[in-house]
């Protein structure tokens, strides 16, 4: 025992560091949206339920989930077509660092970037304007959920990517020999070998995409200065102004409402990870 | 290989180009924006002047500098002592380790901010006003990818024969750390260093819902009144970002000879292939 | 390896529990004495001049200090760019502006995140809605020229006092738009995505007095804001609205072509762009004052007290007039011919019937708006 303790002992500061900045806030999160002033209440969780609170969950239930599909999907493509190029292209290289930017170029420097490019003053939009007479930026559109879901759909993608290119390459090329010679045309193969070993890694990537859309802010935050759609906002909103549902403490339910959904997703995504691991690792 | 037909090439070629228009366009666009004259018309680099011109955005920029800068060093000198430790003497914790590094990435930094009111006072308390003191929540936010990193430069090299020959040899516990273990895993280092780096000056959601004016935070409350400097800020930081994965390929593209082939350009994606990036 | 797992948990769930009870007790508070003044009380208590020992008492309390924080004043809004400059230059003290396009929910959030530090700010600009429900972060105090200023538009202790009022009016490029004559003309589709308020309802003074504006025109009335959310949710539909916060650089570059906003900020603006008109709905005038307050944990207690002494003195009062708002002491100032010759034209008269909302009318609507603001506009 004594020897355990003496082993603990240099791993303090890191389990202080995390203990102090990580759990601590979130058991704050968890504690403060059931307990009002130190009393058991259920106030908190039933503003969960009010309409504005309601309708601001299914627009994020929206947003992550179209943008995680469509994400998923055209990921797919390009991981294909990324997986299909010959290994050492230069090609293939250079797309996968892209990807890896892109898929951290998330938060304010996106939504500039579209503000920059299909905005009221946008690039794209003013060009568009002078050779079609078309006004792209219209309503103001990119500014409300449709926008979001544009410009979500932006770092989505190469996310899908850099999960799914290592699932694709699981996808041994003796396989698809065994099942030509057996007499398989390409549909069969792909129908009944690959599609079925690879839809847990596509199902958990469709899950890692909604969480991420979920929890995202900074991007919505930038383009979103009116209003709040989503939840996330919802929280910026209850963080900086009392007056939302005249009650204070708002954050902390709507903080805990988000942890847990992302939570579940990622047990969900985390089972459907090691299911994936067993063929295509 | 399958033989590729020319429509085969075609439909690969048209694919590629509409997903790198797709990508490219908005970077292209920022450029644009950045270098326009929104009154006047025409072309100016007034917006990138700013960068050093406007004193609060420059002051914003240094402070983030700084901040990325301490993150680094505060991560790399709790990280890898504890990694390090925990694979020659504490195997028993390390799930426990893997886990609470992990953590971060089902903990939405959002979460993390609305529960870090009271923390942040205590903080303040003993610390300080200044922004610096984000320090401490961003090494957290940057644990999972750092983690990845590093974890994945240990498995390369063989710890316990090296560690237990410098000790016999004499050497303390920092020596050996610090001029045994730490120039073998020199790749793994410098992409959690990296990645740190970009995650920090990125970062948006914890610097401006405490009230402090990082350079995220600046960007946005320029935007409301000057899109082009912004913009312009944006892009900078986006190929700052770029340009350190680019040296971070080229240097460690040496040193792949030395560890046991994890190509750094895939390593540090792999390590963003969780949610959690604070978006 | 379970025991171990086990264990883990354990001290990890203890010390989280540990540290969550402690930091739910907050630290001790830091609180900055400020100096000290003549009347045995610090200048964070003063509650007028005479605490300091006279006006000469407080300039030398506020020198020493050096320096003021103000937030969410926009140098053309009411020609605080001038108030912040000439009382710069006359005492000598650092003015630091922060956050200029600041709404004032972000003041209140400014001061609160920032309580105790150097940086907080001193005293606050508030539209009425924000003003009111946090009077109790505001400082007692009664400048010198307080009796000049008519009851209504004070707290009876000083703690916030009107400065400017104004009133509600819609912008427009008519180089980028047909002019405007009837607020129902903006559901038209020639203003398609063009039409815009300074900021949210439930955050910002000047847009929620100008819901109230929209909702007059439609009906309602300062009891009744229902019809003002329901045409912004017209206008959201018929894609119109533009969720956007104009600024002089957005109305500059064409990005907001009509906003609703403060007539003098309009007029400030025609001065920057010769094809801005402003237009003042006859049947739907709503007039709103700006409150005056002090932050009651300010940094610089003595800099903000001189600061509003400033405000309210005849000189302070012709820099807000020149910037085309009604100065809360105008009709004093009027009677007594204190008021400068050449920005009398500046101040607005209107004619027509005026809705002043009270405070009680004002939480009623914060509190409609509170519930179906986001709902109406999405």
């Amino acid at each position: 025992m004594a020897k355990r303790i003496r082993e603990a002992l240099p791993l303090l500061p890191f389990f202080a560091l995390v203990t102090i900045f990580l759990i601590v806030p979130t058991v704050t999160v968890i504690f403060s949206a059931f307990f009002v002033d130190g009393a058991f209440s259920l106030s908190r969780i039933a503003a969960l339920f009010s309409e504005t609170a309601l309708s601001a969950l299914w627009k994020s239930v929206l947003l992550s989930a179209s943008t995680a599909i469509i994400g998923a999907l055209l990921g797919a493509v390009l991981a294909w077509l990324i997986v299909s190029s010959p290994p050492s292209s230069i090609l293939r290289r250079a797309v996968i660092s892209l990807c890896s930017v892109l898929a951290q170029f998330g938060g304010v420097a996106l939504a500039f970037a579209f503000l920059a490019t299909i905005g009221l003053n946008g690039v794209l939009t003013i060009w568009v304007q002078q050779h079609f007479g078309w006004n792209l930026a219209g309503s103001g559109w990119l500014y409300s959920l449709s926008g979001l879901i544009l410009v979500y759909t932006y770092f989505q993608i190469p996310l899908m990517v850099i999960v799914f290119v290592p699932a694709l390459e699981g996808l041994r090329e003796q396989w698809r020999e065994a099942a030509v010679s057996l007499g398989a045309s390409t549909f069969q193969y792909w129908r009944q070998v690959a599609v079925p070993l690879l839809t847990p890694a596509f199902l958990g990537s469709v899950l890692l995409l909604f969480a991420n859309a979920f929890a995202a802010y900074a991007t919505a935050a930038a383009l979103v200065s009116q209003g709040s759609p989503i939840v996330p906002l919802l929280i910026r909103a209850a963080l900086t102004s009392e007056v939302v549902l005249g009650q204070s403490g708002f954050a902390y339910a709507l903080a805990l409402e988000m942890i847990v959904i992302v939570a579940i997703v990622m047990v969900a995504y985390n089972l459907l990870v090691r299911r994936t691991a067993r063929w295509l690792q | 290989m399958r033989k590729t037909t020319l429509g085969g090439k075609a439909f690969r070629a048209v694919l590629f180009v509409a997903f790198g228009l797709f990508f490219l366009f908005p970077l292209y666009a920022m450029a644009d924006f950045s270098t326009r004259n929104l009154i006047a018309g025409g072309r100016t680099l007034q917006a990138w002047k700013n960068l050093v011109a406007d004193e609060a955005l420059y002051a914003a920029i240094v402070i983030s500098l700084l901040l990325a800068v301490f993150t680094v060093v505060l991560m790399l000198l709790i990280l890898v002592p504890t990694m390090i430790w925990v694979r020659l003497r504490a195997p028993w914790a390390r799930g426990l380790v893997e886990f609470l590094c992990l953590l971060p990435l089902t903990i939405p930094a959002l979460v993390i901010v609305v529960g870090l009111r009271n923390v942040y006072l205590w903080v303040t308390y003993f610390l300080g006003e200044s922004a610096l003191t984000l320090t401490f929540v961003y090494v957290v936010l940057v644990l999972p990818f750092a983690y990845r990193a590093i974890d994945a430069a240990l498995s390369a090299i063989d710890l316990k024969t090296l560690s237990e020959a410098a000790r016999s040899l004499g050497a303390g516990w920092a020596t050996t750390i610090g001029r045994v273990v730490v120039p073998n895993i020199w790749s793994g280092i410098l992409s959690a260093a990296f990645i740190s780096i970009a995650v920090v000056l990125g970062e948006y959601t914890i610097a401006s819902l405490s009230g402090y004016e990082t350079l995220q935070v600046q960007i946005v409350l320029i935007g409301k009144s000057d899109g082009p400097t912004s913009v312009a800020a944006s892009l900078a930081t986006l190929v700052f970002g770029f340009v350190l994965l680019l040296i971070l390929a080229l240097v460690t593209r040496g040193k792949r000879r030395d560890t046991a082939g994890a190509d750094p350009a895939v390593a540090a994606p792999t390590t963003a292939t969780q949610p959690g990036v604070p978006t | 390896m379970k025991r171990t797992r086990l264990f883990g948990i354990a001290a990890l769930t203890t010390s989280a529990l540990l540290c969550a009870g402690l930091t739910a007790c907050a630290p001790p508070e830091k609180r900055s004495e400020g100096e000290q003044t003549q009347s045995g009380r610090s200048a964070a208590e003063a509650t007028s001049a005479d605490d300091f020992g006279g006006m000469d008492g407080l300039v030398d309390a506020a020198k020493k200090e050096g320096e003021l924080n103000v937030i969410a004043l926009p140098p053309d809004w009411a020609n605080y760019g001038a108030l912040i400059k000439a009382f710069s230059d006359k005492y000598g003290i650092k003015v630091n502006s922060a956050q200029p396009d600041a709404a004032s929910q972000d003041e209140i959030n400014a001061a609160k995140q920032q309580k105790g530090k150097s940086t907080a700010p001193d005293v606050f600009d508030l539209g009425q809605s924000v003003a009111l429900a946090n009077t109790a972060m505001f400082a007692p105090y009664k400048v010198a020229t307080f009796n000049d200023i008519p009851a209504a538009y004070t707290d009876p202790d000083g703690k916030w006092v009107n400065d400017y009022g104004g009133y509600m009016s819609i912008g427009f490029d008519s180089t980028k738009v047909p002019p405007v004559a009837d607020i129902n003309d903006l559901l038209k589709p020639e203003y398609n995505g063009k039409v815009a308020l300074n900021g949210d309802p439930t955050q910002a003074g000047a847009a929620f007095s100008g819901v109230l504006m929209v909702a007059l025109s439609q009906g309602g009335s300062v009891e009744d804001i229902a019809p003002g959310v329901e045409f912004f949710r017209k206008l959201k539909e018929a894609g119109n609205f533009l969720p956007v916060d104009p600024t002089p650089a957005t109305i500059e570059s064409g990005q907001t072509p009509v906003v609703i906003d403060w007539n003098y900020l309009n007029a400030a603006r025609t001065a920057k762009l010769p094809s801005w008109q402003v237009f003042v709905p006859s049947n739907a005038i709503v007039a709103g004052y700006y409150y005056q307050a002090i932050n009651s944990d300010a940094p610089h207690p003595a800099a903000a007290r001189l600061w509003q002494e400033f405000l309210y003195s005849d000189e302070g009062q012709n820099l807000y007039a020149a910037g085309g708002v009604r100065p809360v002491r105008a009709d004093g100032m009027l009677r007594a011919g204190t008021i400068d010759k050449a920005v009398i034209d500046h101040i607005p008269v209107i004619d027509g019937p005026v809705s002043v909302p009270t405070p009680d009318q004002t939480e009623k609507a914060t509190t409609y708006l509170t519930d179906n603001w986001a709902k109406a506009i999405g």
